[in-house]
């Protein structure tokens, strides 16, 4: 038999359609779920304190526009500059930048983490057949949602300290001035900001569990 | 090459490099493998027995020589290929028995079926007669946690063939198991070898083995020591027995 043909001979195996990573992945995540939920405990602060400080933001912002006395010096006692126009400085964006940054590397490191606890589960996907494409996908589809729930938890916490701290400090004028569309903006925002900081942290470690070997699945473990 | 040979192996050596230091995992072997026959590969702990299964299987990649599939040189194909070859063509059988631990039994070895080509629907129809096959027709839907070893490596078995190999593939099968339910896993191999016409490839410590085996190859240190057929692996038996009291 020639060569060429010898090595035509053989098909390059078929790609397995999202639907079945999709299922996968997701009985992957129901099985480690309290395990996921520890591991995103950084994505779940760093979303926290994003959806918290715009909401803040926003509910300040609405006070200070009341332009009523005794609010005000209760505003000034908590270091609010009651003068300046716009909430939104310098000082709050760094630090919205460093909640992201934790965000991210959070969402990474749960990520790598499940990756190595199954190196061995990866080689045997691919003793049986799975392609590195396959790898990806679960892996890609598992730290996105992992990321997304994450990110939805984040901005509920977020904004439920938000509301109950200046309830605290400002009592029934919170509720009088009550930004509600400009609140919802913020939830929106923070989790369109989440879920897309999910899926780009998803990408980088679904590649490195796709680079495992089927040599892998030969790893003694305990 | 003689029409019946399934597997050639041609010189294989595999060194691994550890900084400084060379292991001669395995120094240079050649051998034919028959279709349709058991073939134990036997010898002591560290003498290359699991190196040359990830060889045979294409899990890795000899340092020099080569393995030849039916006519197929591994070292030529891609790594779709590779993985088209692993899908369609062996059945692997591990130690430990390799169960994704967030799937049911029947997901298990339906997935091995799914990468094959075939939908969700179709493959869980076919998982279920290889389930059937190997006596687990009762519990398709428990997670590999709620079976006994035995039963996972019964699951792996159904796993391994549900794709119609030509070779299964097992490195060390029993190694986790006691001595009855070895012996059972044993039987299976040999009457999925009969039924399906599967060649069976064992690398084993375990003298049980031999009884089932058509060919007992011996390695030490890398390289073959023997390779006895069926009608002189009787009388060795007891040399062996012998040799060890000794
Ligand atoms: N990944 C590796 N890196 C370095 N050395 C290795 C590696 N895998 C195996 N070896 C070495 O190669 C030699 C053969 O190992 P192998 O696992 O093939 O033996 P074995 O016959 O399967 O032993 P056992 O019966 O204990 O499973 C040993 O000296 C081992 O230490
Ligand atoms: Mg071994």
């Amino acid at each position: 038999m020639p060569k060429a043909d010898a090595i035509n001979a053989v098909p390059v195996q078929a790609p397995v359609p999202w639907s079945v990573a999709f299922a996968v992945s997701w009985g992957s995540l129901r099985r480690r779920f309290l395990r996921s939920l520890i591991t995103m405990v950084g994505v779940v602060l760093g979303i926290a304190f994003l959806a918290y400080m715009l909401v803040n933001d926003n509910i300040v912002n609405a006070l200070v526009a009341l332009r009523n006395d005794t609010l005000n010096v209760i505003l000034q006692k908590n270091g609010v500059d009651i003068f300046s126009g716009k909430g939104t400085d310098t000082m709050m964006l760094m630090l919205i930048g460093l909640s992201l940054f934790t965000c991210l590397v959070g969402i990474i490191n749960a990520m790598l983490m499940s990756v190595t606890e199954r190196i061995k589960e990866i080689g045997t996907l691919k003793c049986l057949g799975a392609q590195d494409a396959f790898i990806v996908k679960t892996f890609f589809i598992e730290a996105s949602l992992q990321g997304v729930m994450g990110t939805v938890l984040g901005v509920a916490l977020g904004l439920l300290v938000g509301l109950l701290v200046n309830t605290f400090a400002y009592g029934r004028f919170v509720w009088s001035a009550f930004p509600a569309f400009l609140v919802v903006k913020s939830v929106v925002v923070s989790l369109v900001i989440g879920s897309l900081m999910s899926v780009l942290a998803a990408i980088a470690p679904a590649y490195w569990a796709a680079r495992k070997q089927p040599v892998e699945a030969m790893r003694v473990e305990e | 090459m003689s029409a019946d040979v399934i597997i050639r192996v041609e010189g294989v050596t595999k060194v691994y490099t550890m900084g400084e230091e060379k292991v001669h995992a395995l120094r240079g072997i050649t051998l034919d493998i028959v279709r349709g026959t058991y073939v134990s590969i036997m010898g002591p702990s560290g003498s290359g027995k699991s190196t040359l299964f990830n060889m045979i299987g294409g899990l890795d990649r000899p340092s020099d020589g080569e393995v030849i599939m039916e006519g197929f040189r591994f070292g030529e194909l891609s790594s779709g290929q590779m993985a088209w070859i692993r899908c369609h063509k062996v059945g692997f059988i591990f130690q430990s028995f390799n169960l994704i631990p967030s799937m049911t039994a029947l997901d298990n070895v339906a997935i091995a079926r799914i990468f094959s080509g075939l939908t969700p629907a179709q493959a869980r129809r076919d998982a279920a007669g290889s389930l059937e096959q190997v006596g687990l027709g009762n519990r398709m839907d428990h997670l590999p946690s709620e079976l006994s070893g035995g039963q996972q490596q019964r699951v792996a078995i159904a796993r391994a063939i549900v794709n119609r190999p030509e070779v299964i593939l097992a490195d060390e099968p029993t190694g986790n198991l006691d001595l009855r339910t070895g012996e059972d896993i044993i039987n299976l191999l040999g009457k999925m070898k009969m039924d399906l016409n599967i060649t069976v490839i064992s690398a084993t410590h375990d003298k049980k083995m031999l009884s089932a085996s058509d060919v007992v190859v011996w390695i030490s240190d890398g390289a073959i020591s023997r390779v006895a057929q069926r009608d002189e692996i009787k009388i060795d038996i007891g040399t062996i027995d012998g040799k060890t009291l000794a």
